[in-house]
């Protein structure tokens, strides 16, 4: 069977949305919102997809784009470079090695996974950007901004699975 | 066949989760190099992030703008229901505001003729750039705006940056169409500032809350609640007595300042061409008009 140009052409492009996804919520995140106080505690929409993808299909977003993910959420939020870069990392690597544990096993399960790995990752960011600055930084704002995170999170999830089912199958 | 195959299959698959798992403690040890480097070396930093919010301006900039046209829908929607009393507000404002000109006209013929008198060099006016911003930094951690306005428009480094109720920030990275305008509130922004009453110094420390703090207030000055604060001129690129914010609270904790300007209202700012970042580089050569500046705007 000779496969033609366009149909690998095709599949490439759909083994690539896990990594534009997320790319796209790098950038969604930054959007200007007028809604007092909002853009303080705004979800961190790319650690739901990093999670989402690590959990379900790890082969399409390897760590490598994983750490591009991170660089560029550095670079547009204006944190220190390299901070969100190795916190998106390290829960990309916490995920995979629980996977046996987090794989298949019920939205609830995977939900509270997702609620455990982000408050390690925002007090990781806490942590890292007040080391970097010789100060304690505010911990208020932070705390709503994850409580809003794993709030958001079966919302894009759902997003994900269907994304899942209808364009990526199982190539 | 068959068998050799899987016999390299097992031999493959622990050098390869070996190979992925160096390649993974790679990139985390490239990530605290990068967070290292970035103490070191902050011009660099500054630089690649300049570059690439310079390359994704476009796409920010088409995203940005439906939130703009929506809030506008919004306020004008919101409008429509109170224009009566609106109205009526503001009616009794500009009969306020009329006699505040007439104050104002008189002390500015007389502040002329005093300086004329003094010899009082005439301090320089200050011409502006009008951007919009199209990204916000989304988080608790930092607290600045991208404007879709670069050095190719005449913004420098260090210039100050307003609306038309106060202080916003300071521009610190600056690419070629696209720069970065650190607000007041964020943890690495100091700003000289006076107490308007008293002209006591002071400086405006961020904190990453709402409310930046007041310190190294010049010792002896007395201060209280509902203060204004302006922007003192000192040291930098920064007009004096740009409107700051007000004194919010005094207490052993510290003194906090509650900004005129809100974050979330921050959608077109005015960037202040001051004339004293020639410092370093000359400034272009045009002509400024006296009172109104050279205007530009961008959308």
């Amino acid at each position: 069977m000779k496969t033609s140009i366009w149909y690998r052409l095709d599949i490439l492009t759909r083994l690539l949305t896990p990594f534009l996804l997320t790319l796209a919520l790098v950038v969604l995140n930054l959007v200007p919102l007028e809604i007092p106080s909002f853009s303080r505690v705004v979800p961190l929409l790319p650690l739901i997809a990093i999670y989402h993808w690590a959990v379900y299909r790890s082969e399409l977003l390897p760590a490598y784009a994983v750490f591009m993910i991170g660089l560029l959420q550095d670079i547009f939020s204006g944190a220190p470079i390299g901070v969100y870069t190795l916190v998106f990392l390290l829960v990309y690597g916490m995920v995979i090695w629980q996977h046996r544990f987090l794989f298949g096993k019920s939205f609830a399960i995977i939900w509270l996974g997702f609620a455990i790995v982000a408050g390690g990752a925002f007090a990781l960011v806490w942590a890292l950007i007040s080391l970097w600055s010789f100060s304690l930084l505010e911990i208020r704002a932070a705390f709503f901004q994850y409580l809003l995170t794993v709030a958001t999170f079966p919302s894009l999830a759902w997003v994900f699975m269907r994304w899942q089912q209808f364009i990526i199958r199982q190539l | 066949m068959k068998d050799n195959s899987h016999t390299i299959s097992r031999i493959a698959a622990p050098i390869r989760g070996m190979a992925q798992r160096f390649s993974f403690m790679a990139l985390i040890l490239l990530a605290v190099a990068l967070m290292m480097l970035g103490k070191v070396d902050i011009g660099l930093m500054e630089s690649v992030r300049a570059n690439v919010t310079d390359a994704a301006t476009p796409i920010l900039d088409v995203i940005s703008k439906p939130i703009v046209s929506v809030n506008k829908m919004i306020s004008e929607a919101k409008g429509f229901y109170s224009v009566r009393e609106e109205n009526l507000i503001l009616k009794q404002e500009k009969d306020r505001l009329l006699q505040w000109q007439a104050a104002a006209r008189k002390l500015e013929i007389e502040n002329k003729n005093l300086r004329g008198l003094l010899n009082f060099p005439v301090e320089p006016a200050a011409g502006f750039i009008t951007a919009r911003a199209i990204a916000d930094t989304g988080g608790a951690f930092a607290n600045s705006v991208v404007i879709n306005a670069g050095n190719k428009s005449g913004i420098r480094k260090g210039q100050a940056t307003i609306t038309g109720e106060g202080l916003v920030g300071r521009v610190t990275d600056v690419g070629a169409r696209s720069s970065r305008v650190l607000l007041i509130t964020d943890l690495n922004s100091r700003i000289p500032v006076v107490l308007q009453s008293s002209q006591a110094r002071a400086i405006l420390a961020g904190d990453n809350t709402h409310r930046p703090k007041l310190i190294h207030l010049s010792p002896g000055a007395s201060i209280s609640q509902g203060d204004r604060i302006v922007t003192s001129g000192h040291g930098g690129a920064f007009p004096p007595g740009l409107p700051v914010g007000l004194v919010a609270s005094v207490n052993e904790k510290g003194i906090n300042i509650e900004p005129f300007v809100q974050r979330s209202r921050v959608t077109y700012l005015r960037i202040l061409d001051y004339g004293l970042t020639g410092i370093v580089e000359t400034p272009p050569i045009r002509e400024l008009p006296a009172s109104t500046g050279n205007k530009k705007t961008r959308n």
